[in-house]
C-alpha cells in the first residue's frame, strides 16, 4: 500500500507561498488517514459480528430444529443395544436358601372396555356374564350403557378366560397387559411371603406392591429397577419348612389346637430356616382383612412373630441364667421352694399344687419346673437387675426381622416393677413376648451368650452383637435344659441322637373378664439342639391345644409342644444335615503315637 | 489425459453412490433383524419366567409329596430319617476281601537271591 504522504512537498511549497500555515495540510491529511483507518476496522468489525450472528443463528436453528424433531417423533428404545434381563421383570423375585423359588412375575392381562366403541352391550355383557360367574348380566349392561367412556372389569385374567372374551369378538373388550405375582407354593411360607396387590393402575402396566410380609418389608429393594434381575434371598429353607408345616398341622389337628406357630433359627447367623404360622392362607389369594371377630384368629395373623403371649416357665431360665451370671448361685445350690409362697396377698403355688420343696437344687428348680424356686431366685436377683437382663435379651422392644408385622408386636411389659412383679415375669406372667423374641433369647443361650438378632435373609454371617452372659453360664444353662429333657418335664422331646435341650412352657391365657382361663392355655416348647454344641433353636407354640389320649384332657406343654417338637427335630434334624450321634464318642482303637 | 480423469472420477462417484446406497439399505436391514431378534429374546425370557414358575409350581413340596404317596409302591420313599445317617468310620476300610477258602492251586515260585543285590 503507497501511504498518502503527510506533508506533499507540492501542497507545502504552495501554501508557503500563499503565507497559509503548512500544518493544517499535515492536519488534515492525518485526519483524512485516520477517518480512512476508522471506516476500515469498522468494516471490519461489522464483518465479524456478521459472522458471529450467523453462527449463532445457525447453531440455534441447528437444535432448534433437533428440539423440534425430538419433541415431535415417536420415543422409540435404542435398537443397537440388547436389552439386559432386568428389563423384563419390574419386580425381585424371592428364592429360598438353594435357590428355589417362592415367588415370582407372570405375564397376564389385565380386561377393559370402552363402552362408546361396543357393538352390542346387550350381547357383551350376557357373554360376559357367561364367562366369569361373579358378575350380573343387568349389573355389567347397566354399566355398559349409562354413559361412561372406559370402564376396569378385571383385573387379571387367566389364558382361557383372554381366549373366551377375544371370542366374543367386541371392539369395545380390550385387554392390557399385567405383571402378576405368583406363589408357585401356595400357602407355604404364607406368613413369611405376605402377598402382595396392585397399586396405581393404568392399561399398559400396574405397579404390583406388597402388603404384608417381606413383599412389604422389602417394597423399596423389591421395586429397584437396578436390582430387579437380582431375587431377593431368603435364609428360608423350602423343604425344611414344608416339613415344618407338615407335622406342625398334623399336630394342631391332633391336639384340636387353634392355631400353631414354629421357628427354627441358626443360632449363629440369626437366619431363620423355617418359620410357619398355622393356620396359614394362600398368598395368590389373599383374603380381606378380617372386619369382624378377634383378629389374632385370622389366618392372616402371624402368630410367630405379630401373637405376643405370655409365655411361661419357658422364662424360668432366663431367671437361672441371670443368677448364674451374677453369681448369686451355682448349678449346685440349694434354694428355698417351699411352696406355696405367700407374698402379700398373692399366693405362688406349683403345678397341682405340688410342692418340690423346702430346698430345691437349681438345676431341679428348671427340670421339675418350680415356679416357687424360681420366684426366690427372682427376689434374690432384684426388680432393677431382672429388668436389664431382660432387656438386654431383646425382650422390650419388637424384633428387627424384616416382615412388615414386627414392629407392630411390641412386647407387653409390665409399668411399673414391684416385687410381685419380679416373681410373675421370673416365670413368664405378667409378660407378653412373640415366639421369635423367645426364640432370639435361646438363641443367646445356644450360642455361647451373644445376643441375637433374628434376620429372613440368607448369607448372614456369624453374629457378634453385645454379649448378655458369659459362656460359663450359657453352657451350664445349657446343661440344665438338656436335663429338663432328659428326666424333666419334657422327657418326649428326647429324640435319640440330638442331645434336645429345652424348656417347656405353659400359660393360661387371659380372659376378658381380667382373669385367666384354666381350659384355654398356651403351650410352647423352647429348645435347642444339638445340646453339647447347638447348632439351631426351635419354638414350637401351640394355641389352645388339649391332649385327650389319656383318661382325661391334659393341657400342658409336656403332652402338646413337646411332642410336635421332638416330631419336628426327628424329621428337621437329617434335612439340616446333622447326623445322629449315637453315643458318647469314643476314644480311636487306634492311638496317635510320635516316634 | 484430463478427460481420462473426469471419466474415471465420474465413475468413482458413481461406485460410492452405489455403495452408500447399499450400505444404508443393509444398516436399516441390520436394525430390522436386531428388532427382531430383540422381540425374540423378551418372548424368551417370558417363557423362560413363565417356565421357571411351572417348575417351581410342580416341585412344590405338597405335588411331591402326593406323588410320593401315590407311587409308593413303585418307589417306597419314606421322609428322611436320623437312621439312615451313618459315620464314616462305620463304614469299613480298606474294604474287607472275602475270606479265602482252600488253596487248591499252589504255585511255586522261586528265584536266586544275589548276595549284592538290592534288598529294599
Amino acid at each position: 500500500m503507497i501511504r498518502t504522504p503527510l506533508r506533499p512537498l507540492a501542497r507545502i511549497l504552495l501554501a508557503r507561498q500563499q503565507g497559509v500555515n503548512p500544518d493544517s495540510i499535515e492536519r488534515e491529511n492525518l485526519r483524512l488517514r485516520h477517518e480512512a483507518m476508522r471506516d476500515k476496522s469498522r468494516l471490519r468489525a461489522e464483518g465479524r459480528l456478521l459472522l458471529l450472528g450467523m453462527g449463532f443463528a445457525a447453531a440455534f436453528t441447528l437444535i432448534g430444529a433437533r428440539m423440534g424433531l425430538l419433541a415431535a417423533t415417536e420415543p422409540m428404545e435404542p435398537r443397537s443395544a440388547a436389552p439386559g434381563a432386568e428389563i423384563t421383570a419390574t419386580r425381585a423375585d424371592i428364592t429360598d436358601r438353594n435357590g428355589n423359588v417362592l415367588a415370582t412375575n407372570m405375564l397376564t392381562h389385565a380386561l377393559y372396555a370402552h363402552p362408546r366403541d361396543m357393538v352390542d352391550p346387550k350381547r357383551v355383557a350376557q357373554e360376559l356374564a357367561a364367562i366369569f360367574p361373579e358378575f350380573k348380566e343387568e349389573d355389567l349392561y347397566r354399566r355398559f350403557t349409562d354413559g361412561r367412556s372406559f370402564l376396569w372389569i378385571r383385573k387379571v385374567l387367566s389364558p382361557e378366560q383372554m381366549q373366551k372374551v377375544h371370542e366374543i369378538g367386541d371392539p369395545g373388550l380390550l385387554f392390557g397387559p399385567r405383571e402378576m405375582r405368583l406363589y408357585p407354593n401356595g400357602a407355604l411360607a404364607a406368613h413369611v411371603l405376605g402377598g402382595t396387590s396392585f397399586g396405581a393402575e393404568g392399561v399398559h402396566s400396574a405397579e404390583v406392591i406388597g402388603v404384608a410380609g417381606i413383599e412389604k418389608a422389602l417394597d423399596v429393594r423389591m421395586r429397584d429397577p437396578a436390582q430387579a434381575g437380582q431375587p431377593v434371598q431368603l435364609s428360608i429353607d423350602l423343604t425344611l419348612q414344608a416339613a415344618v408345616e407338615e407335622i406342625l398341622q398334623t399336630g394342631m389337628t391332633m391336639l384340636s389346637a387353634k392355631g400353631a406357630a414354629a421357628i427354627l433359627m441358626d443360632v449363629h447367623t440369626g437366619e431363620i430356616l423355617s418359620l410357619a404360622s398355622l393356620p396359614a392362607f394362600d398368598p395368590n389369594d389373599r383374603p380381606n382383612n378380617p372386619i369382624s371377630g378377634e383378629p389374632g384368629d385370622s389366618p392372616l395373623f402371624n402368630r410367630a412373630v405379630q401373637g405376643v403371649y405370655e409365655l411361661g416357665s419357658t422364662f424360668k431360665i432366663f431367671t437361672v441364667a441371670n443368677a448364674l451370671e451374677l453369681g448369686l448361685v451355682t448349678p449346685d445350690s440349694m434354694v428355698d421352694a417351699n411352696a406355696p409362697k405367700r407374698v402379700g396377698r398373692f399366693t405362688i403355688k406349683e403345678f397341682q399344687n405340688k410342692n418340690y420343696g423346702p430346698l430345691l437344687s437349681v438345676r431341679d428348680v428348671i427340670a421339675k419346673s418350680s415356679n416357687v424356686g424360681t420366684a426366690n431366685l427372682a427376689l434374690t436377683i432384684g426388680a432393677l437387675r431382672q429388668q436389664a437382663f431382660y432387656k438386654a435379651l431383646g425382650f422390650f422392644e419388637p424384633t428387627q426381622i424384616e416382615l412388615v408385622e414386627a414392629p407392630g408386636a411390641k412386647p407387653i411389659v409390665p409399668k411399673k416393677w414391684p416385687d410381685i412383679t419380679v416373681i410373675t415375669t421370673s416365670y413368664g406372667h405378667g409378660i407378653s413376648a412373640s415366639p421369635m423374641h423367645l426364640a432370639a433369647a435361646y438363641g443367646a443361650i445356644a450360642n455361647g451368650g451373644i445376643r441375637m438378632t433374628p434376620t429372613l435373609l440368607h448369607g448372614g454371617v456369624p453374629q457378634t452383637g453385645p454379649r448378655v452372659m458369659s459362656e460359663k453360664t450359657a453352657r451350664e444353662a445349657r446343661s440344665m435344659l438338656r436335663e429338663v429333657v432328659t428326666h424333666g418335664t419334657a422327657t418326649m422331646a428326647d429324640v435319640p441322637g440330638y442331645e434336645v435341650a429345652g424348656k417347656t412352657g405353659t400359660a393360661e391365657k387371659p380372659n376378658k373378664q381380667g382373669g385367666y382361663d384354666t381350659d384355654k392355655v398356651v403351650n410352647t416348647f423352647a429348645m435347642m439342639f444339638p445340646a453339647s454344641e447347638p447348632k439351631y433353636v426351635l419354638v414350637v407354640t401351640l394355641d389352645e391345644p388339649v391332649d385327650t389320649s389319656g383318661s382325661e384332657p391334659r393341657r400342658t406343654a409336656g403332652w402338646t409342644a413337646v411332642p410336635v417338637a421332638a416330631e419336628i427335630v426327628r424329621r428337621a434334624a437329617p434335612l439340616l444335615g446333622l447326623r445322629p450321634v449315637v453315643e458318647p464318642k469314643a476314644p480311636d482303637t487306634l492311638t496317635a503315637a510320635s516316634n | 489425459m484430463r478427460p481420462v480423469l473426469y471419466v474415471l472420477t465420474f465413475l468413482s462417484v458413481m461406485g460410492l453412490a452405489f455403495w452408500a446406497y447399499r450400505e444404508n439399505y443393509a444398516t436399516q436391514q441390520a436394525l430390522k433383524d436386531m428388532a427382531a431378534l430383540q422381540d425374540d429374546i423378551a418372548a424368551l425370557r417370558e417363557a423362560l419366567t413363565l417356565q421357571r414358575a411351572e417348575w417351581a409350581y410342580l416341585n412344590r413340596p405338597e405335588r411331591l409329596r402326593q406323588l410320593a404317596t401315590v407311587n409308593f409302591d413303585r418307589l417306597g420313599l419314606f421322609p428322611l430319617t436320623p437312621e439312615q445317617l451313618g459315620a464314616a468310620r462305620d463304614i469299613s476300610y480298606p474294604p474287607q476281601a472275602p475270606l479265602m477258602g482252600s488253596i487248591d492251586n499252589p504255585q511255586d515260585v522261586m528265584g536266586q537271591v544275589a548276595p549284592d543285590g538290592d534288598f529294599p
